[in-house]
């Protein structure tokens, strides 16, 4: 358990120690931000909603959690840091926990800096904040699963770049699954839809916490971070 | 306290390390010696827990690095071949880290960095962030951390690679200040280093052990004969036919101003010696046994080995 800690309070360190995170959190609250503002004037600033904000936070979300993530173990590799980790006395599955709460605490923090949107609505309207707070564990939700995917991602390179792309590529392919499951006939088309990443976002949108969602957020985190422990042990049996 | 069993290592199809077996006693300081890519680096890392053996066992004070890993990994300091740095920390706060996951608490840890930057004097470079070190002080930095837990056993995989004359000097007082009280593994393909630092050699080449012993014995045993070096003031040409001439000398050379004379190890030539030197009337300045250089029985060892095979 202080591993975890140790090993996450690193991640965090090296993430705010970097100019990367400080790009990567402008880039994000600049296009949030301008997502959400355009939204509100489109509908003449009747909808007091942070509709926009999310319907494009989403997908960044995914983005971001491939660039955030892709050097968590890609770069330990490539640095030779790996081999230092793997031989001190740590569980493989406390590092990989480790690096994962290190880049959830990251994504958090960005997620907070985006509170002033629902704040500046309820200085100027009134908006309801149910929703509100169901949206933002909807992307907190969606955020860990994002990143495990990454993490895992990682785990397979010693190249950021592949790390981020693979990432990407799990990502997307999770998020359209939806899609093809409209296409899909009967009870395949339900079983594509339920595993999509899309598919649970728009209940936490509209102030509802289903279960089922919860559940499937909290799976696919578990599944990649299962996967990223695996990978990581195979590394010993090269 | 360290034991090594019938260890072997497969890449894929490739056999990097074949059912090789020794033990290094508490206390010791033990040379690995083998020319690149003979196997020293991949049983470094199978004893120190980063790899998994094909086959075989090792153990560190007991505890089987299979089964109870992660037992073993916390008596064990160990220094990869490429130090592994985090080139955006500090020497502080990555001596932190690695003390910190070595179990340390903050206390204890504060004492320790402080220790490890003085026996690695690296007081000057505390604050400096590692990527803007040189190389010979990276190499320190991966010492002191191999060392902040205070461990029973050192794995230093090529701990004098790449730096510069003088900081091989001092890194090499250093781990045999070090082994004074700590049990040593470290590797090498620099022949000198080993008789500077070590008491006992185990030589590997392609994956395989071909000898291993305590430096005096080995030299010994190498040699299958003795040698002895003479300096005589007379022609040397003459001194070289008539030491051949002695009847249990099998080979004179002349390497001015000695002459070098081997024979059979059961055999003592130089009462004859001495004798046929007086009885030429040349005077004989000095004799001395020579022992081979280990630099001549690592060429000679991984030779036969390849001849053998």
């Amino acid at each position: 358990m202080k591993n975890i800690g140790i090993i996450s309070r690193k991640e965090l360190k090296s993430y705010l120690s970097s100019p990367m995170a400080y790009i990567v959190t402008a880039i994000f609250l600049m296009l949030t931000g301008t997502f959400f503002a355009t939204y509100l004037a489109g509908t003449n600033y009747s909808d007091t909603s942070i509709r926009g904000f999310l319907d494009a936070g989403q997908i960044l979300i995914l983005l971001f959690a491939a660039v955030l993530t892709m050097r968590l173990i890609a770069e330990e590799r490539k640095l030779g840091t790996w081999e230092l980790l793997l031989t001190v006395p740590v569980r493989d599955t406390e590092i990989i926990l480790g690096k994962f709460l290190g880049s959830l605490a990251m994504l958090t923090g960005m997620l907070l800096l985006t509170l002033y949107y629902p704040i500046l609505l309820m200085v100027f309207g009134d908006p309801d904040l149910g929703p509100v707070f169901t949206s933002y564990l909807g992307l907190f939700l969606l955020g860990c699963a994002s990143l495990a995917i990454g993490l895992f991602a990682s785990s397979l390179t010693s190249n950021q770049i592949v790390a981020a792309v693979v990432a990407g590529g799990i990502l997307f392919a999770l998020w359209f699954l939806g899609i093809a499951g409209n296409f899909a006939p009967g009870a395949l088309g339900e079983v594509l839809t339920y595993l999509s990443l899309s598919r649970h976002f728009p209940d936490f949108v509209r102030g509802i916490v289903d279960t089922k969602a919860v559940v499937y957020y909290l799976s696919v985190t578990a599944l990649f971070l299962y996967m990223a422990i695996r990978s990581t042990e195979t590394d010993r049996w090269r | 306290m360290i034991r090594i069993q019938n260890l072997t290592k497969y890449y894929g199809k490739r056999l990097a390390v074949d059912d090789i077996s020794f033990n290094v006693e508490k206390g010791e300081i033990v040379a690995f010696l083998g020319p690149n890519a003979a196997g020293k680096t991949t049983t470094m890392r199978m004893i120190t827990g980063y790899l998994m053996p094909t086959g075989g066992d090792v153990w560190i004070a007991g505890h089987n690095m299979a089964s109870h890993s992660l037992e073993g990994r916390r008596l064990i300091g160990y220094m990869p071949e490429i130090v592994p740095l985090y080139t955006d920390m500090t020497t502080r706060s990555y001596l932190d880290f690695v003390a910190r996951l070595r179990g340390l608490d903050k206390k204890r840890t504060k004492i320790r960095i402080d220790e490890v930057v003085e026996i690695c004097h690296l007081e000057d470079y505390i604050d400096v962030i590692l990527g803007k070190l040189s190389k010979g002080f990276r190499q320190r930095v991966g010492l002191a951390q191999a060392i902040i837990h205070d461990p029973g056993v050192l794995i230093l995989d090529e701990p004098t690679i790449g730096i510069d004359p003088i900081q091989v000097a001092q890194t090499r007082g250093l781990i045999k200040e070090l082994g004074k009280d700590r049990t040593i593994l470290l590797s090498t393909h620099i022949l000198p280093e080993v008789s500077m630092i070590c008491e006992r050699v185990i030589i590997i080449h392609e994956g395989r052990i071909v000898a291993g012993d305590r430096i005096e014995n080995l030299t010994t045993i190498l040699k299958g004969g003795n040698r002895i070096r003479l300096k005589v003031q007379g022609p040397a040409e003459k001194v070289t036919t008539r030491l051949a001439r002695i009847d249990c000398i099998q080979a004179v050379a002349y390497e001015k101003p000695f002459h070098l004379v081997e024979f059979p190890a059961d055999q003592e030539p130089q009462a004859e010696i001495t004798q046929a030197m007086v009885q030429s009337s040349w005077t004989l300045l000095s004799m001395e046994p020579v022992k081979m250089s280990l630099e001549e029985i690592f060429l000679q060892l991984t030779a036969e080995e390849e001849t053998g095979s």
